[in-house]
């Protein structure tokens, strides 16, 4: 038998006459964990829907050889029950029924033909929660009871339940924060040493090169190459390069130029608490100022309070109880809801831009133009249609958004253009300070290169900018200070200069001991 | 050089319904010898669907919300019967009933939307305990009596027509009213049509190509041509259509081009989405179904005026012929897309339905099989169309 666990040879895809795959050959070796590397849309997703039948036998070309054998699966069945499982991004947990129930959802332990033998349910499901390094989990307790981090690794559980031998995990750190994206790393080389095999895809080049033997990179639906750890340079430059077939020599574009101005933006004495529980509270005595042309980044780990804050900011959009003042170009301003918030020139493009930024059943156009339409393109209430159509042209071409029309469901955009027009519908209302919640997570190489350029746009025109990421690299990259946010209280401040990454966790490190130290009120 | 001519691809949905319209009113003609096609009957079909369409312009705002409202048929009997006991028994004039009326379908919508909007309660819970508590209120407005006949100058609304100038002609007589009215709604459909595609051009749009434009008016025109002459042969326009023609160009206009009627879509696309761009939803959600509140005020009035009467149980089952019109005329059912031209072409659709299975004497029975399955099939093919193009 050969060294491979998996052999995909010569795979051709075809949606419609476009082949999203062409010719694509993946070696995976027994017990290694193997990276699939790739921009959005260069085929990784249907690569796997492949492998792990979603897409049937027959409905493309070319040879699948798992364990020596060829294999026709025609759905996720028949790929489960040979040991291979796929966990895809999105968590497919029941928020509402327990820890237990969900480890063996569609794979139920039972009695008698239909009847769930509750006992051996919860006893399994604590040896599967052991693996994944679990055990101290409560089993009853329903599953959205726990974070994310926790439910990512209940999802691996799950596959550990299904005797799994090949796992395959679909961006299993895009919703983690950095601290729980290790752990699951983490968890990943166990089960390695166990002899499962992996395939993971990531966006995150150090995750990959830190978990991975050998990396796989797809571009435009065909592979480029295989890099083994070890024996090939492995450098997240040397991917990026095979990723987008160029050399990124600038990651992030230089700003030039731009001539810092004066304070437009002031944060002081900001608390605010939690919305279901007044007595908890989530931001303390923020202070922050922010001037004109200038681009400054709030980092920290998730959960530190930097979405709470922006939202709060933005029209009491998030907490209770908010108290401390607000200054736009030098004048205090009570921002109680969204609209006064955009009319005082604040805007605010949030994280997940499917929940919170997009109408995905509207048009490009509508959603472009929904914030700004009171402000600009109606009279009395009667919307200018012309104007609307004239503006969404305008940045549709600036910021190229790659759409037929103004008129393309945004649903159907990729997440980088869907990206692009939460920024348009931004930049329409005009604003002086804009706040960008995690304004590239999930979206490819490119995309963020032009969403960089973007940033580059506004400080240019004398925005205030404000970029949340828990991408270090990129507020890094991006940003001239930057505040560390942490458990609710600016933890410190880095200029450009100084930053680096170790700084970073240095200030949230100390801060933490700070908190320890004053004996934690919370 | 000449920048190319941009086009748009036709909007085959909404196309789809018109011609849906027309093949079933023809199978229908050729399966009652064209008894559906008399004036008589062209004037029945408009007067017997007027509530219904108002109400389906009302529903439309609810199901863009993604919601739908229970209530509206209850509400019908309630405002009905408050008209017809201030005329009957207290002796009151018509104006004061018909402000009752709208009052308390004012009431009603406030109620319903003040629970839905400001205290979360699901619009379902909320409007199902509205019609059990409209139905019961009725009941015992009325003492499950019927209160009637009420005077003329009230029925005028719901069975009366406009002025009308007859000249003899072929058998009977033509109204010459209706023929100008119709010439003049030709003429500004014409007009706005070169309007849009010279604005188009100007800004540089895409443009439909000129071909599907002529088709579309000329279709248009037929139907606005056949539809007023035979009223004409009738007697003339009926007050019901003109209280329609108006609000279909009051919440077409309020749907497509202000700033309040686009929010609605936003909030139906996505609610946090919407919220977060400064739509403040709940007061969308709100003014939604005071609305609705409204409209079924105004249909419990034409219906009352129709009938000469108020009895317990008007309006039974309204909810049911407005919810399904706003489907069949392709508004989605999660909320976020659909429109009021569609609304008023799906009550049609049960309509004719509804018309042409009585002409050819299949009993209310049959005919809500029908009207069941009609509804199932379109929106199967709504979500199937979908399906493919994702």
């Amino acid at each position: 038998m050969s060294e491979y666990i998996l052999e995909m040879n010569h795979i051709t895809k075809e949606f419609s006459g476009v082949k999203a795959l062409d010719d694509v050959n993946i070696q995976v070796k027994k017990g290694e964990i193997h990276a699939l590397c790739g921009e959005n849309g260069a085929g990784k997703s249907t690569l796997m829907n492949v492998l792990s039948g979603v897409y049937p036998y027959g409905s493309y070309e070319g040879d699948v050889v798992y364990k020596g054998e060829h294999c026709a699966f025609h759905n996720l069945r028949d790929s489960e029950a040979k040991g291979i499982v796929i966990i895809h991004q999105e968590l497919a947990l029941s928020p509402l029924l327990s820890v237990a129930e969900n480890v063996f959802l569609g794979n139920e332990r039972t009695s008698m033909k239909g009847v769930i033998d509750w006992t051996e349910t919860r006893k399994r499901a604590q040896e599967m929660l052991a693996k994944v390094g679990l055990e101290n989990e409560d089993v009853n307790v329903p599953v959205n009871t726990l974070g994310v981090g926790k439910q990512q690794l209940i999802e691996i559980a799950k596959a550990m339940a299904k005797k799994v031998e090949l796992l395959i995990l679909d961006e299993p750190t895009a919703a983690l924060n950095d601290e729980e994206s290790r752990k699951l790393l983490d968890i990943m080389l166990d089960l390695k040493k166990q002899g499962i095999t992996c395939i993971i895809i990531s966006h995150k080049l150090n995750e990959i090169e830190y978990v991975s033997d050998s990396v796989t990179i797809i571009r435009d639906g065909k592979t480029i190459e295989t890099l083994v750890k070890g024996v090939d340079d492995y450098s997240e430059d040397r991917v990026i390069k095979a990723m987008v077939g160029r050399e990124m020599t600038n990651r992030y574009p230089v700003r030039e130029g731009v001539e810092i101005g004066d304070v437009i933006f002031e944060v002081k004495d900001w608390n605010v608490f939690h919305p279901d529980d007044e007595n908890r509270q989530m931001l303390k005595n923020i202070n922050l100022q922010v001037r004109a042309g200038e681009v400054v980044g709030l980092a920290g780990l998730m959960g530190a309070g930097r979405t709470e804050l922006a939202m709060s900011l933005f029209g009491h959009s998030y907490g209770q109880k908010i108290s401390g003042k607000v200054l736009i170009n030098g004048k205090e301003v009570h921002l109680k809801n969204v609209k006064e918030a955009v009319k005082n020139k604040l805007a605010y493009i949030s994280e997940d831009r499917k929940t919170y930024g997009l109408n995905l059943i509207g048009d490009v156009k509508e959603n472009m133009t929904i914030a700004a339409r009171p402000f600009f393109f109606s009279k009395r209430g009667v919307i200018n249609a012309n104007d609307e159509i004239v503006s969404a042209e305008e940045y549709r071409k600036r910021i190229n958004v790659k759409t037929n029309s103004i008129n393309q469901v945004v649903g159907s955009l990729s997440g980088g253009n869907q990206q692009k027009v939460v920024v348009s519908k931004w930049m329409m209302t005009q604003p002086d300070v804009l706040i960008m919640d995690e304004p590239t997570r999930g979206i490819d190489v490119g995309a963020k290169y032009e969403i960089y350029c973007v940033i580059n746009e506004l400080a240019k025109a004398g925005k205030a900018v404000i970029v949340i990421s828990s991408e270090m690299p990129e507020i890094i990259g991006t940003c001239d200070r930057i505040y560390v946010i942490n458990d609710g209280e600016i933890a410190g401040e880095l200029t450009k200069e100084e930053v680096s990454q170790e700084k970073i966790m240095q200030c949230i490190m100390a801060h933490n001991r700070k908190g320890d130290g004053d004996g934690n009120e919370k | 050089m000449e920048t190319k001519n941009k086009v748009v691809k036709m909007d085959v949905k909404q196309y789809g319904m018109f011609f849906a319209l027309i093949a079933i009113y023809v199978v229908f003609g050729f399966l009652t010898k064209w008894a559906n096609t008399t004036p008589m009957n062209i004037n029945n079909l408009i007067m017997q669907n007027g509530y219904v369409v108002i109400l389906a312009i009302g529903m439309l705002l609810c199901v863009l919300t993604g919601n739908i409202d229970l209530g509206v048929g209850s509400v019908v009997a309630v405002c009905g019967s408050v008209a017809g006991i201030i005329m009957m028994d207290y002796k009151m004039n018509m104006w004061v009933a018909i402000g009752a009326a709208l009052l308390v379908g004012l009431l009603v919508g406030i109620f319903a939307g003040f629970f839905i909007a400001y205290l979360g309660i699901p619009p379902f819970v909320t409007t199902l305990a509205t019609m059990l508590m409209g139905r019961g209120l009725t009941y015992t407005l009325l003492q499950a009596q019927t209160k009637g006949p009420f005077e003329q100058s009230y029925n005028f609304i719901g069975a009366g027509f406009l002025p009308v100038i007859k000249i003899p002609f072929g058998e009977g007589t033509l109204d010459l009213v209706s023929i100008i009215v119709a010439a003049i709604a030709s003429v500004l459909l014409v007009a706005s049509e070169v309007k849009s595609y010279a604005t188009k051009k100007k800004y540089n749009f895409a443009v439909n190509p000129i071909w599907q434009i002529a088709l579309k008016l000329v279709l248009m025109l037929f139907i606005i041509w056949f539809f007023f002459t035979r009223l004409a042969q009738y007697n003339g326009l009926p007050f019901v259509l003109l209280i329609m023609v108006i609000l279909i160009a009051i919440y077409g206009f309020i749907t497509s081009k202000t700033v309040a009627g686009r929010q609605i879509y936003a909030l139906g696309g996505n609610r946090k989405a919407a919220n977060l761009s400064g739509i403040d939803t709940n007061k969308v959600f709100f003014w939604v179904y005071v609305n609705m509140g409204v409209l079924s005020a105004i249909a419990g009035i034409v219906l009352s005026a129709r009938n000469g009467s108020a009895t317990p149980k008007a309006g039974d089952g309204f909810e049911m012929d407005a919810i399904a019109s706003c489907y069949i005329g392709g508004a989605a059912v999660a909320g976020g897309a659909g429109t009021i031209v569609g609304a008023v072409v799906g009550a049609f659709i049960m309509g004719i339905l509804n018309n042409g299975m009585s002409l050819f004497g299949w009993s209310t029975d049959i005919q809500k099989i029908v009207k069941g399955a009609v509804l199932l099939g379109a929106v199967t093919m709504d979500v199937l169309s979908k399906r493919k193009k994702g």
